[in-house]
């Protein structure tokens, strides 16, 4: 070959890097499929290591654990029923609370607001995201249980009247409870939800809007017609986010929510959630007990998971409902 | 001597015009910025009128000044007069929901809502009227007709909207705008984003609708506003420079700015 040397040297050249750039690709590729992967595999090892350390309680005696609301630490007779109760009911009623709110906040902000409150409540928001769970505790057990006992009463009074929902509100005014619970869980989850919904509804097309205003539609119909369903998936991810929060709260909820095993049709009264149980006794449990809570975790697993799953489905539901 | 100035030899016939809108001396202030510096002009009824003019000449402002769209953003004002019908609409007491079911507007860019196609038509009615089921089919059947999309989507009403072409998504904009059965229709550069042969069904629908409702329409397509308009307004900095027939404006202009626009020397 009569090529000059230079140009061999320049064509090897070029050789020589695509074969690098390859081996860099593959190596990058690999990096993230494990950083990926290593998700995958924390989880699965947390949840098969809960089921393993529970496996005296889980397997021992058939489905006695996840259907018995005995806890007895004395005779040795654990059941999981009472803290899912407590832990579904705070949740639930965190949610009913937190969500309205939240949506007026992220509307607020997004589409009525004067620029300038903008900055300082979004700023606002975040900061209150960033108040460790401890401080809810404290704050909930020395101001807001008070308060909660004071206020019973007339709730008792008003609101247990009712048909229906009457039962939700009698008994003694203890300001510890599911309600007192659910009322400090829906301020810690209202940011993470609100902030959320601010961000997606940020990503709402301004044409789209103003087509619907042009329509003769009010501010609350773009809201509701354009708005939520353009952000929908993104809305109940926000929601599913501040219910996986709840679920999972421990210290806040064990300071006021009065930590007993107690089934009740009243939201006054105590009761447990799975996290708190789990911190309230870990001390102090040996074999079985011990093995009862790392139970109590797995079955905390199995909650979360079931009720993610539920959102999913409900999420297709809509989305077919839409006639994609 | 071309076919354009030919036409003009044909004495204009200046056939009887009601104003349908009557604007005068209308100013708008964008924040402190003067955007439309006392304009005044009568849109004729049932006839297509275009606003055209170089990027920022207000032509658009003065569209959304019509239906009150500009409302719905803080530090905007509108001073003057717009008379439709008789009433001023920029009197805060005249009722949005009324100006709006009277006012149709589309924009620039295709907009269907995130819902099936027939939603997207029934979605305005429902604002404005409480129809059964059937009643209801037929007014959407209808206005998908009128707005010469009927025979592409009969078959696939319960399907997304957004599955539709660019230039069919802007037919169902029209569709669902004339569904409420508006006087006046405003179109915001309605043909901006299509392609070609799109945008001459757009032209040929404009044509078809202005035996029914008064059209405005916004371009910056001069042989747009050629084609297909009656009356043409043309706007510069704010101001609006000359307001007459089409052909006259394309033909023999009287301002020395409008006949520099018209044949490109700025713009």
């Amino acid at each position: 070959m009569q090529t000059p040397p230079a140009e061999q040297t320049k064509a090897r050249n070029v050789d020589e890097r695509s074969v690098a750039d390859a081996r860099h690709d593959r190596f990058f590729h690999g990096v993230l499929k494990f950083s990926a992967l290593l998700v995958l595999a924390t989880l699965l090892g947390a949840a098969l290591s809960t089921l393993w350390g529970g496996r005296e309680v889980l397997f021992g005696q058939g489905l006695h654990f996840l259907t018995s609301n005995a806890w007895n630490p004395v005779e040795d007779d654990y059941g999981a029923v009472a803290p899912v109760f407590g832990t579904l009911v705070t949740s639930l009623i965190a949610l009913v609370l937190a969500v309205p709110v939240s949506f007026g906040i992220a509307l607020f902000i997004t589409e009525i607001a004067p620029a300038w409150m903008r900055g300082p409540v979004s700023a606002a928001i975040e900061l209150l995201a960033g108040i460790p769970s401890i401080i809810f505790g404290m704050w909930g057990l020395f101001v807001f249980v008070p308060f909660m006992s004071r206020i019973e009463p007339a709730l008792s009074a008003t609101l247990g009247k009712l048909p229906l929902v009457g039962k939700l509100f009698q008994g003694p005014p203890l300001g510890l409870g599911l309600l007192t619970a659910g009322i400090v869980l829906a301020v810690m989850i209202l940011p993470f939800i609100s902030s959320v919904m601010r961000e997606v509804f940020q990503t709402v097309p301004t044409r789209l809007k103003e087509s619907s205003y042009a329509l003769g539609s009010s501010t609350w119909e773009v809201v509701w017609d354009i708005v939520l369903p353009y952000t929908r998936s993104a809305v109940i991810g926000g929601i599913f986010l501040g219910l996986g929060r709840a679920l999972g709260e421990t210290m806040a909820v064990t300071f006021v929510l009065g930590n007993s095993y107690n089934i009740t049709s009243s939201l006054l009264m105590p009761g447990t959630s799975i996290s708190s149980s789990i911190a309230n006794e870990f001390n102090e449990a040996v074999g079985t007990h011990r093995s009862a809570l790392i139970a109590l975790g797995f079955v905390l697993f199995l909650v979360t998971f079931v009720v993610l799953l539920i959102a999913r489905l409900m999420l297709r539901q809509l989305v077919k409902r839409e006639g994609k | 001597m071309n076919d354009l100035a030919a036409a003009v030899e044909i004495p204009l016939t200046e056939v009887e015009e009601n104003p349908k809108i009557k604007v005068s001396d209308l100013h708008f202030y964008y924040a402190g910025f003067h955007a439309l510096k006392g304009i005044s002009m009568d849109i004729p009824e049932k006839k297509v009128t275009a606003i055209i003019g170089p990027s920022g000449c207000g032509k658009s402002t003065l569209l959304r000044v019509f239906n009150r769209i500009y409302s719905i953003y803080p530090k905007l004002e509108a001073r003057g007069q717009i008379i439709l019908d008789g009433e001023n609409v920029l009197d805060p007491a005249y009722s949005l929901n009324r100006l709006r079911s009277k006012v149709g507007m589309v924009f620039q860019k295709p907009v269907p809502f995130p819902m099936t196609i027939f939603e997207n038509v029934a979605y305005g009615i429902r604002h404005h009227e409480k129809l059964s089921r059937a009643d209801m089919e037929v007014r959407v059947e209808k206005a998908l007709r009128d707005a010469a999309l009927w025979d592409e989507v009969k078959d696939k009403l319960k399907q997304n909207a957004l599955g539709l072409s660019g230039g069919q998504q802007q037919r169902l904009c029209i569709a669902r705008a004339i569904a409420l059965r508006p006087e006046v229709l405003l179109l915001d550069e309605p043909t901006s984003a299509l392609d070609p042969i799109a945008t001459s069904r757009i032209e040929q629908l404009v044509e078809e609708l202005k035996s029914q409702f008064t059209i405005v329409i916004v371009t910056h397509n001069m042989q747009q506003a050629a084609r297909c308009s009656d009356r043409t307004a043309f706007m510069y900095m704010g101001e609006l420079i000359e307001f007459d027939g089409t052909e006259k404006i394309f033909t023999k202009p009287s301002k020395k700015q409008t006949e520099d626009y018209i044949t490109g020397r700025f713009g």
